[in-house]
């Protein structure tokens, strides 16, 4: 549904967004993880047709970004969430939607049903007649969701869709994606949230003004370092050492009285690896596992562009 | 082009401005203001003494017609302003610049916005202005000065002129500023040269008669176009997002 091919921004002699390449599948919720500057709503903002492309090539569906005769058969099919909602405070709920209803072409119809269908998803259905103004945030971006929504898009690009929002509102938002997802709709979503990411995106893209690593949030934990089991003992000695080195095929390391074995399958080597050191004389005080977590991808590949 | 996405932006911000009413004040204050007090001014001076006298009076009247190209160019300034200014504090202009919209659609609502209220304010005015101007004066001039050549030349040449050149100093004054005021502040700068005609036309350097007028319309053509060539350049997607303030 999705795709970019070396894909640079610059403005200037500033790179803002250096050769990033990927493919976003129809139906998928795609995570863009990076810290503040690494290009993520520069990305956004040249795949929504907002800000042209310095070099690469870019597809929404079968739409070319950049071509000029594609940029608004792009921005049909798409509905954007900005980091700002920049919603009309002075108009209601309702006059918001209806006017971007409206600039999408749809029929009044279509804007009755689908004003009532996502204000009713998200909660807003009882102030749809209140002025923007005197939402909260919590509110305002459920209705900058529903805005973007209101012309039935194929793929939904979401800009830190739960930024400084509360963490019941956060919850909101992230069940809607995932109800989203059930309906088909790809959806772009960038995030600093690493929770957030993990828990709601079939696949990760961690960028610092370059593509560091893309894969599901298990792949890009293990791309940092594998699973470890950690032995906690009441002393180690050269039998247990060895005994563990004949039965283990990872690494052993030892650190006082505790050793750390690289493992691929803790469920299946553990057994084995208690087992070599009771034979090999050792009293075993605690068994654990070990995984290096998304965060520690994220830190570490975000360190190395540093 | 599609005009109906253009009115659809221009109905939603007007819908606004009439809940805005420092921007209703100016265009109905300013132009009924300008409407009743010349039309008094002569009343005044003819009740006072011997008032204008009759040979004098066709061309302070040229003069005065002059006030319905200012109130254009002034009128639109605070809409223009409020509208594009105003989407920019509230960081409204992303979403609508992610609608399937091209940029000459947004800045045509955006410039109907402001300019149909000014045409409609200055064409009221004039109205009010001629009827009360006629009812002062008959009894100098013994006919009706207004509705005249002049006076059409004004309102439906110049005075749409001068509110095109307003919306187009504020476009371009809008990119450079981040609050309303200043915007609107710039704006209403465009109203200097047409005081300075004005003046010109008092202190008798020029004539405000009808081949002067179609003179200034015709520089003030060139200068509108100059200027919306500017504007539409400003008001481009990515200058918007990546370079105003």
């Amino acid at each position: 549904m999705i795709q970019a091919e070396n894909l640079t921004k610059k403005f200037g002699d500033l790179i803002a967004v250096d050769g990033v390449s990927f493919k976003v599948e129809e139906g998928e919720v795609f995570g863009f993880l990076g810290p503040n500057g690494a290009g993520k709503t520069t990305t956004v903002r040249m795949l929504c047709c907002l800000i042209s492309k310095t070099s690469g090539e870019a597809r929404i569906a079968d739409y070319d970004v950049g071509k000029e005769s594609d940029s608004l058969k792009i921005r049909k099919l798409i509905g954007l969430v900005p980091d700002n909602v920049g919603l009309y405070d002075d108009l209601t709920a309702y006059d918001n939607l209806e006017f971007y209803g409206k600039l999408y072409g749809c029929t009044e119809a279509q804007r009755r049903e689908n004003i009532e269908r996502f204000l009713k998803m998200l909660g807003l259905w009882d102030k749809k007649d209140v002025t923007a103004g005197t939402f909260s945030k919590g509110m305002k971006q459920k209705l900058a969701i529903a805005r973007a929504l209101i012309h039935d898009p194929r793929v939904l690009f979401m800009d830190e869709p739960t930024a400084n929002l509360d963490p019941e509102s956060s919850k909101t938002v992230r069940d809607f994606i995932l109800e989203l997802k059930k309906e088909k709709k790809t959806v772009f979503l960038n995030t600093h949230n690493l929770d957030e990411a993990q828990k709601i995106c079939d696949r990760i893209a961690i960028l610092n003004t370059k593509l560091m690593a893309i894969g599901t949030a298990e792949e890009l934990e293990r791309s940092v370092r594998g699973r470890q089991t950690v032995v906690q003992l009441a002393q180690v000695n050269d039998a247990i050492l060895g005994a563990l080195g004949r039965v283990s095929t990872g690494k052993v390391t030892r650190e006082g009285d505790s050793i750390t074995v690289d493992v691929l399958s803790p469920e299946k080597e553990n057994p084995d690896i208690v087992r070599a050191i009771v034979g090999a004389g050792g009293d075993v005080q605690s068994v654990s596992i070990s995984t290096s977590t998304l965060e520690d991808a994220y830190l570490k590949l975000v360190k190395e562009t540093k | 082009m599609n005009l109906a996405k253009s009115w659809i932006i221009a109905a939603k911000d007007l819908k606004s401005f009439l809940r805005k009413r420092t921007v209703l004040y100016t265009v109905v204050v300013l132009p009924l203001m300008i409407s009743v007090l010349l039309p008094l001014v002569v009343e005044l001076t003819k009740q006072r003494g011997k008032g204008i006298p009759a040979a004098s009076l066709p061309g302070f009247l040229d003069a005065f017609a002059f006030f319905f190209v200012i109130i254009p160019a002034i009128v639109p300034t605070p809409i223009a302003s409020y509208s594009i200014v105003g989407e920019k504090i509230e960081k409204s202009l992303e979403p609508l610049l992610a609608t399937p919209t091209t940029d000459g659609e947004i800045l045509l609502g955006k410039f109907i916005a402001a300019f149909l209220p000014a045409m409609i304010a200055t064409y009221a005015g004039a109205a009010i202005f001629m009827t009360l101007m006629d009812s002062v004066t008959y009894g100098t001039l013994h006919y009706l000065f207004y509705p005249n050549w002049g006076f059409a030349l004004i309102l439906l040449v110049l005075a749409p002129i001068s509110a095109t050149l307003s919306v187009e100093a504020s476009v371009i004054a809008s990119a450079r500023v981040s609050d309303v005021r200043s915007a609107s502040q710039l704006g209403s700068l465009m109203f200097l040269p047409f005081m300075g005609i004005y003046l010109a036309g008092e202190i008798g350097l020029i004539t405000l008669d009808t081949n002067n007028l179609l003179i200034i319309a015709g520089v003030l053509a060139v200068v509108a176009l100059a200027l919306f060539r500017v504007s539409t350049a400003t008001f481009r997607r990515e200058e918007i997002l990546t370079k105003w303030k």
